[in-house]
C-alpha cells in the first residue's frame, strides 16, 4: 500500500500548520486519504510547533514515528525529530535559518526576487518539497489556486523558483483516488450540527474545542447562525438553554475544566427536559493539565456529570465521517427526546484534520420532536407513555409555557410532594427506554478487522484509526463503541462474540471503557494504556500488543 | 390568550407582611396593562433565580422559567436572542444576581441585552434562614457572621452605571405607585434595565422604618446625566446613614445587543448549498 508522511516543523509563528494544510492538499490531489496531526505547546510565540501529514492509500486517522519528508523551518525541527527520519527521509529546509544535509532553498533570497512579503516564505518550502516528491507543477498550481485565494500569483511564482532549485529525490507515487474534502473534527462536528438544524452556537474559548468555536463565527453568516462568546461556560451553557426554551436549537462546545463549570446547566437541562447538544473535547488532565495535548480520561466524568438521575446520550465519533454524521444525529436525538447529548471528542480528533469521504455517511434514522397539538390545555411536563411532553414554546398562543428546575408537576409548577416527585422521575427515566429502542436502528457499535478473530481490541473515540490500521495486518479484531450513553450492552457483546481475548485500548491511565463495560459484565483481560498528552502511534500500539500476546 | 386569570392557584408561602406581595401585586398590575394595551402576554416570559423572590414564578400564570440560583440573566439573554419578539423580565434576589450570578449582571449591562431585572433586593438570604447577602450593611449579624459582617456592602446603582446599564433604577416595595412607573418603564425601555427593589423581609431584615424615614422621590434629577447619575448613586452606599433616593437615575438609548446579534435565517436549501461549498474550499 502507498503510504507516505512529511513532518513540517519551526517556531510557533511560523506558520506551521498552514504549511502542513497545504502539504495535505498536494497529497490530497495525488490521491492520498490524509491524517494531519499538529503538535503545539501552549503559547503564542516561539517554542516548537510540527505537523505530521500522513497519507495512505486508504482511510487513516494516525501518524507513524517515521517520515519520509522533513521541512525544516528552523534549526530545532532538524535536532528534535532525528528519531523520526530512516534511512533515506527527504530533508528540506530554510538555508536562512537551518544548517543540515539534504536539500536548501534560500527563502530571503526568493522573497526579494518576488519582492514577496516574508509570510510567502512557506510557499518556497511547499514547492521545494512539491519538487522533491516528484508532484507536477500543475498540481502544485490547482492546489494554491484554491487554497491561497489571495496572491495566488505571487506565491505560485515564489514556489516555483524553489520548485526549479531542488531535485526530485524522493517520488511520491500518485493513488487512483479523486480528492476529498480535508475537515478537522471540529469542523464536522460543526458541519454536522448544522445539518442537525444547529441555529445557535455558544461557546467560550477552550483548547480544544475553540477551533469550532472560531469556524462556526467565520461561518455564521453564510449558514444564518447566531454564535455568541460569553463571560464563562456557566452562562454559555444557560443561555443556550434559553435558546431551547425559545425553540432555536442550540449546541455548546468546551473541554474539561470548562465543562465542570457546565455541570449545574447540565443537570438543569435534565430536570427542564431541555434539549441540547455539548461538544465535550478532551485535552489532558486533571485540571488545567497539558492544554494543547490529547486525552481518553473523561468518559467517566461524562458519563455521571450533574446531580440527580437523567437520560443522556453520549457519542464518541472516530473519524470526521462520524463527527458528521453523529453530530447531525445528536442534535436530532437530543431534541426527539429533549435530553443533552453529548459528542465526546479530544484533541487527535477536534484538531487533526482528515479526509473526509461523504459518500460514506449513512442516512441517519432520527424520529422528530413531539409537538403541542393544541387539543388539551398546555402542560410542559404532561405525562406521556413515552415520557416525552409535547413541546411548545413562549410565544405559542394559549399556551403558559413553564420551565422549571425544581422537582415540579406536569405544569411546571413545583412541587414536594412524594408520589408527584417519584412520578415525574419515572417519566423522565421512560425517556431512556425509548432512546435505548431508538439507538438500536443506529450503528451503536463499529467492529472492523476479522470479526471472528479470537483476540479483540476494544477502543473508543479517536483511537478507531491507529486501532485499525494495526489490527488488520494482525489478523485482530476491533470493537468500538461510538455510542457509549446509553450503554450499548448487547450490540457490545454480539461484537465480542468468540473473542477469548479483550484488550482496552485507552488514552488514559485507568482504563476508564474497559470500567464501564466490566460494570456490563465485559471483562478486558489487558489494557495498553496511554497517558502522556500524546496519542498511539501504530509503532507503538503494535508494540504493546505483541508484549501483551506474547 | 386574553384576560386570563393573572394569578395562579399554588398556595402562597411568602411570610405575611413580605415585600415580595408588592412587587408580585407591582408586575401583575403591569402586566394588565400591558394587555389592555393590546399586548398578548403570550409574548412575555419571566425568568427567575432560586431564593424566596423566585416563587413568583409558581405563583404568576405566565410563560416563566423557573432558572437556577444566580442564573436567571443568561437564561433570560438566551431566550431573548432566539426569539427578540419576546418580552422577559428576570425577577432576580440580590443573593441571585449581585453574588452568585453577578457576572451575568454586569455582562447583560455590559451588552445592552434588551430585559428587565427587578432585583428583590430584601439584603439578607431569606429562604436558607438569614445569612448576610452583598447588600447587607456592614456588621450585619446573620447565621454565618454572628459576630457581624467584616466588609462593606456592594452598591448594586454604582455597579450598574459602571457596568453599562442603560437603564438604571431604585424603587421600594412601600412605595407601589412608583414601583410600578419603574418596572414599566424598566419593560419599556428598549435596553438593558435594571430595577433594584429595597424589599422588606418581614422575618430576617424587617427594615420598613428605617427606609420609610430616608426614602424620598427624585423629582429634579435629569436622568439623562450620567455624572449626575453616579453622584445620585453615592448619596447613600447601602451602609451609612443618608437620605434614600427612590426612581430613575439613569436612562439613555443605544442599540440593544438582540438587534446587534441579528442573523438573517437561511433556508435548509440554502444552508445545504453553503455546507457545499464549504466542502468544495476544503478540497
Amino acid at each position: 500500500m502507498n503510504e507516505v508522511s512529511v513532518l513540517v516543523g519551526g517556531k510557533a509563528g511560523d506558520g506551521i500548520n498552514s504549511a502542513g494544510a497545504m502539504a495535505a492538499q498536494l497529497l490530497n490531489h495525488l490521491g492520498y486519504r490524509i491524517y494531519l496531526y499538529f503538535d503545539y505547546p501552549s503559547l503564542i510565540r516561539g517554542g516548537h510547533n510540527f505537523a505530521i501529514v500522513r497519507g495512505r492509500e486508504t482511510a487513516t486517522g494516525t501518524c507513524g514515528m517515521k517520515v519520509d519528508f522533513i521541512l525544516a523551518l528552523d534549526q530545532e525541527t532538524v535536532e528534535r525529530h532525528k528519531d523520526a527520519m530512516k534511512t533515506n527521509t527527504a530533508v528540506i529546509f530554510n538555508t536562512d535559518v537551518v544548517k543540515a544535509p539534504g536539500q536548501g532553498i534560500p527563502v530571503r533570497e526568493i522573497l526579494a526576487a518576488e519582492q514577496a512579503p516574508v509570510i510567502m516564505g512557506n510557499s518556497a518550502v511547499i514547492g521545494g518539497f512539491a519538487k522533491a516528491a516528484g508532484i507536477s507543477w500543475k498540481t502544485v498550481e490547482d492546489v494554491f489556486s484554491s487554497h491561497i485565494p489571495k496572491g495566488t500569483d505571487q506565491n505560485l511564482r515564489v514556489a516555483r523558483r524553489a520548485y526549479d532549485m531542488l531535485k526530485t529525490v524522493h517520488p511520491i507515487p500518485p493513488c487512483d483516488n479523486p480528492p476529498i474534502p480535508l475537515l478537522t473534527g471540529n469542523e464536522a462536528v460543526g458541519l454536522g450540527m448544522v445539518k442537525g438544524g444547529l441555529e445557535a452556537y455558544v461557546s467560550y474559548p477552550m483548547t480544544p474545542s475553540s477551533s469550532l468555536l472560531h469556524f462556526l463565527a467565520e461561518v455564521q453568516e453564510d449558514l444564518g447562525i447566531t454564535v455568541v462568546h460569553p463571560e464563562n461556560e456557566i452562562a454559555v451553557i444557560l443561555m443556550a438553554l434559553g435558546f431551547a426554551t425559545a425553540g432555536k436549537r442550540a449546541a455548546v462546545g468546551t473541554s474539561g475544566g470548562g465543562f465542570c463549570l457546565m455541570t449545574e446547566g447540565l443537570s438543569l437541562a435534565g430536570m427542564a427536559e431541555l434539549p441540547i447538544v455539548i461538544l465535550m473535547s478532551q485535552r489532558t488532565g486533571p485540571s488545567t493539565g497539558l492544554p494543547t495535548y490529547t486525552g481518553q480520561a473523561d468518559l467517566l466524568f461524562v458519563q455521571h456529570a450533574g446531580q440527580g438521575e437523567f437520560p443522556r446520550l453520549i457519542v464518541a465519533p472516530g473519524s470526521t465521517e462520524e463527527a458528521l454524521y453523529w453530530s447531525e444525529a445528536a442534535m436530532h436525538i437530543a431534541w426527539e427526546f429533549q435530553i443533552p447529548a453529548f459528542i465526546l471528542s479530544d484533541k487527535t480528533l477536534s484538531e487533526g484534520t482528515y479526509s473526509t469521504d461523504l459518500s460514506r455517511i449513512p442516512v441517519i434514522p432520527h424520529g422528530n420532536p413531539v409537538v403541542w397539538d393544541k387539543t388539551t390545555p398546555y402542560r410542559r411536563y404532561a405525562d406521556m407513555p413515552s415520557g416525552i411532553s409535547p413541546l411548545a414554546f413562549p410565544g405559542t398562543g394559549g399556551a403558559v409555557v413553564k420551565v422549571n428546575s425544581y422537582a415540579h408537576d406536569e405544569s411546571g409548577i413545583t412541587t414536594e410532594e412524594a408520589d408527584l416527585v417519584a412520578q415525574m422521575t419515572r417519566k423522565r427515566l421512560r425517556k431512556e427506554e425509548g432512546l435505548r429502542q431508538a439507538m438500536d436502528r443506529y450503528p451503536q457499535v463499529t467492529v472492523f478487522g476479522n470479526p471472528s478473530a479470537l483476540v479483540s481490541l476494544l477502543c473508543w473515540g479517536s483511537t478507531a484509526g491507529v486501532c485499525q490500521e494495526v489490527a488488520g495486518p494482525l489478523g485482530l479484531r476491533v470493537v468500538r463503541p461510538v455510542v457509549l450513553s446509553p450503554f450499548p450492552i448487547e450490540s457490545l457483546k454480539k461484537a465480542l462474540e468468540g473473542a477469548g481475548m479483550v484488550i482496552a485500548v485507552e488514552e488514559n491511565a485507568t482504563a476508564q471503557l474497559a470500567t464501564l463495560a466490566g460494570q456490563h459484565g465485559i471483562t478486558c483481560q489487558k489494557k495498553i494504556l496511554r497517558y502522556d498528552g500524546r496519542p498511539f502511534t501504530p509503532e507503538l500500539l503494535r508494540e504493546k500488543i505483541r508484549e501483551v500476546l506474547s | 390568550m386574553t384576560g386570563r386569570q393573572m394569578i395562579t392557584d399554588v398556595q402562597n408561602t411568602w411570610c405575611p407582611g413580605c415585600g415580595n406581595f408588592s412587587i408580585q401585586h407591582t408586575l401583575k398590575n403591569v402586566l394588565a396593562d400591558m394587555e389592555k394595551d393590546g399586548q398578548s402576554l403570550d409574548n412575555v416570559v419571566l425568568v427567575s433565580g432560586i431564593g424566596c423572590h423566585a416563587k413568583i414564578a409558581d405563583y404568576l400564570n405566565i410563560n416563566s422559567f423557573y432558572s437556577l440560583h444566580g442564573r436567571t440573566i443568561p437564561v433570560a439573554t438566551g431566550i431573548k436572542l432566539a426569539n427578540p419578539g419576546l418580552t422577559v423580565i428576570c425577577c432576580s434576589g440580590d443573593g441571585d444576581c449581585y453574588a452568585e450570578g453577578l457576572d451575568h449582571l454586569l455582562f447583560a449591562a455590559k451588552r445592552n441585552i434588551d430585559i428587565t431585572v427587578i432585583v428583590h433586593n430584601n439584603r439578607v438570604y431569606g429562604l436558607t434562614t438569614g445569612q448576610y447577602t452583598p447588600t447587607s450593611p456592614r456588621g450585619f449579624k446573620g447565621k454565618s457572621t454572628p459576630a457581624g459582617t467584616r466588609e462593606n456592602p456592594f452598591n448594586p446603582i454604582e455597579l450598574m452605571l459602571a457596568g453599562g446599564a442603560t437603564y438604571v433604577a431604585r424603587g421600594y416595595s412601600k412605595k407601589m405607585d412608583l414601583l410600578k412607573t419603574l418596572v414599566r418603564e424598566g419593560i419599556n425601555h428598549k435596553g438593558f434595565a435594571c430595577i433594584d427593589v429595597l424589599q422588606i423581609c418581614a422575618t430576617f431584615f424587617p427594615a420598613a422604618d428605617y427606609y420609610s424615614s430616608r426614602v424620598y422621590d427624585m423629582t429634579e434629577h435629569d436622568r439623562s446625566d450620567f455624572t449626575a447619575a453616579c453622584a445620585k448613586a453615592r448619596e447613600w452606599d447601602y451602609n451609612g446613614d443618608a437620605p434614600i433616593a427612590l426612581g430613575t437615575f439613569y436612562q439613555k438609548s443605544s442599540p440593544a445587543f438582540e438587534e446587534k446579534m441579528a442573523v438573517r435565517n437561511k433556508s435548509a436549501v440554502e444552508r445545504e448549498q453553503a455546507v457545499r461549498d464549504l466542502l468544495k474550499t476544503r478540497t
